[in-house]
């Protein structure tokens, strides 16, 4: 390391330091997050109030109702009209219907306007009448890696992804900017500073404010929301640094696109909902159109959300993942090249 | 030759359609204070830049403390400084931390930078403010900060463009006794400027309009370019008798508060007669400022 890159590394650090909204973005932004992520978003249906109309009443319909309740997902209030039941949906009182005409034919209503819950519910409601009829073959599923299916344990690990390149994009691209806005890259300029030393001492403090944060997440996972961690973490850190290569290029490759911050900010954001819709966080990437699925290939987020979630929960290793890790490099050299590149010539 | 701090020969740099140096020769010897003068746009800044090694010109040579500005930029580096138009202070670093900074970056030794400290911020007036972050100076303050970190590796050569750029009166008088005080010490300064004021105060001049130099000389030489001197007089309607004047000769005419001042090898008569009345007509040397409207007026006419 060079003296001017130590110096440079210096300042940066003091800058960061010296700027609360900082320490707010480095520490407690990450945690925050990943409550939010392992308590409030979650497609697991724990509770679904539900309106019961027996017209027939039978021992037969009795039955059903009676294997519905004992689920413990349905909490049933009994109503002695379908309009009354129609009522209370509209209401949005309750989110199912269980229905039974004078014949005994029964009819299964979810609020379709509730989306994700509602098929997620149907599910519940097929599986559990599955169970009450009789077959010559048993069937009996289950979750490998996930037995549960728990929605947090396969959204947690995501959320470092997520995380990391909202943090190190967003600061990186402005990084630069700032320094062309207040003018002090004009300057620097004309010291004997070489641009490598410049770009080194830029990206540095931010790829180890990432690699912080994929720490701090993966320890919220572990101990506070008890994620399983099957695979090794160095490995996990390996992937870290691979895909910091990616987001801090891309950063910089905004930062000789912007000439202001705001600029930088919003070029930021265009990369990344484009990027964590395309990754795989939510939406799988395999019912994706194909010409989609194509764009996929260049979106170093996919590769990171897979490896995150193969090292947390299959614990995987390099003789499965790497293709993962050889995009990512492959990604992230060309992104850093291109930067640099451009870089020189905005100067 | 070696009196030479500064030679440029044929300059020339386009950006894109818009070519802002068309040609521009000029010379600063060693231990002078060189003003480059003109209007907004006229491609000072450009100049400066090149001068600075920090752009490459399309054509044509600059030769900085004998080094060629394309071939050996880090040895300009080394030993130039320059100050752009907004200085760049880190906002929220102190003054200290500022000038340390810049030493790092140009390899200053740690064991001289304490004494070179000390003395620039004793000469610059800021030793009471050394543990104040930038941003809370006040804009003097800030331009004097940014002089004492532009010349805290010692420099033989400080380029400034347009360093009191919306500073008041009394932080510019101030500004200047410190630039004085540097040339004392054989330092060669290379400025521009809008303000005319400031001009004067340079040993040696180059007027620049739409990438062209147009004059050269001392102050006294380019006063001496107006022919037959400026012609003043009082007037109750200063902008429409000067208007008269210029549709009705080939005078160049312009307007000091109430005075109209007109030159251009002009009679008395010539004025009399365009504005029906016989001031007060004093002929008198003129000024730096006078010599710069009648350059540029003459440039638009012929150009």
């Amino acid at each position: 390391m060079t003296k001017r890159l130590k110096f440079m590394l210096k300042k940066e650090l003091l800058q960061t330091l010296r700027d609360p909204r900082m320490r707010i973005v480095i520490l407690i932004m990450p945690i925050f997050q990943t409550l939010i992520f392992g308590y409030a978003v979650t497609t697991d249906v724990k509770k679904v109030d539900t309106a019961v109309v027996d017209l027939a009443n039978t021992v037969e319909t009795r039955a059903v109702t009676e294997q519905f309740i004992s689920s413990g997902i349905f909490i049933p209030t009994y109503r002695n009209s379908y309009d009354e039941a129609w009522y209370a949906m509209d209401q949005g009182d309750i989110q199912a219907m269980i229905l039974f005409n004078q014949q005994g034919q029964m009819q299964f209503v979810t609020d379709g306007s509730r989306g994700l819950s509602a098929g997620v519910t149907a599910g519940y409601a097929a599986a559990i009448l599955a169970r009450g009829q009789q077959s010559p073959v048993t069937v009996e599923s289950r979750a490998w890696y996930n037995p549960l299916l728990e929605s947090r344990n396969f959204y947690v690990p995501g959320v470092i992804a997520m995380m990391v390149m909202v943090v190190t994009l967003i600061l990186s691209s402005m990084a630069v900017v700032r320094e062309v806005e207040i003018g002090t890259m004009e300057q620097i300029m004309v010291t004997p500073m070489k641009r490598w030393e410049f770009i080194v001492g830029k990206l540095l403090p931010f790829g180890t404010i990432g690699m912080v944060n994929v720490l701090v997440v993966t320890a919220v996972a572990v101990f506070w929301f008890n994620i399983p961690l099957q695979g090794s973490l160095p490995l996990l850190m390996l992937a870290a640094v691979l895909y910091l290569m990616n987001t801090l290029g891309m950063g910089l490759l905004i930062s000789t696109v912007s000439r202001t911050q705001q600029q930088a900010m919003l070029s930021a954001f265009f990369v990344i909902f484009p990027a964590a819709l395309l990754s795989g966080f939510a939406f799988p990437i395999a019912n994706m159109p194909g010409i989609i699925r194509f764009f996929t290939l260049f979106n170093p987020m996919r590769y990171m959300m897979t490896i995150l979630r193969d090292i947390f929960l299959k614990g995987n290793g390099l003789d499965i993942l790497w293709p993962n890790y050889l995009a990512m490099f492959i990604l992230g050299v060309t992104l850093l090249t291109t930067a640099t590149l451009r870089f020189k010539k905005t100067g | 030759m070696s009196e030479k701090s500064v030679t440029v020969r044929n300059l020339t740099m386009s950006f894109k359609e818009v070519q802002a140096v068309k040609g521009i020769s000029f010379e600063v010897a060693r231990g002078e204070v060189f003003g480059l003068v003109g209007p907004d746009g006229a491609g000072k800044t450009t100049t400066m830049r090149i001068l600075a090694a920090i752009l490459t010109p399309d054509s044509g040579e600059a030769q900085i403390l004998g080094l060629s500005s394309a071939t050996e930029r880090e040895k300009i580096h080394d030993r130039i400084a320059y100050m752009s138009q907004r200085f760049g202070l880190y906002q929220d670093l102190t003054v200290e931390e500022n000038m340390e900074f810049y030493a790092d970056m140009y390899g200053v030794k740690r064991s001289e930078l304490k004494a070179s400290m000390d003395k620039l911020l004793d000469w610059s007036g800021l030793t009471q403010f050394r543990s104040r972050p930038a941003g809370k100076l006040s804009g003097g303050m800030k331009q004097k900060l940014g002089l004492a970190c532009a010349l805290i590796h010692t420099p033989e050569l400080l380029l400034l463009d347009e360093p009191t750029n919306g500073v008041d009166p009394v932080s510019r008088k101030e500004f200047w006794n410190l630039l004085y005080k540097l040339v004392d010490e054989g330092l060669t300064i290379i400025m521009t400027t809008a303000y005319l004021d400031e001009a004067e105060r340079c040993h040696s001049l180059a007027f620049m309009d739409r990438g062209k130099i147009t004059a050269r000389g001392t102050p006294e030489e380019i006063v001496d370019l107006i022919p037959g001197g400026v012609l003043k007089f009082n007037s109750d309607n200063p902008f429409e008798e000067s208007n008269r004047i210029t549709e009705s000769t080939e005078a160049v005419s312009t307007v000091f508060g109430s005075q109209v001042h007109v030159m251009g090898n002009i009679k008395e008569e010539e004025i009399e007669r365009s504005i029906d009345r016989k001031p007060d007509i004093i002929r008198s040397r003129g000024s730096v400022e006078d010599a710069f409207v009648y350059l540029s007026e003459i440039e638009t006419d012929h150009g």
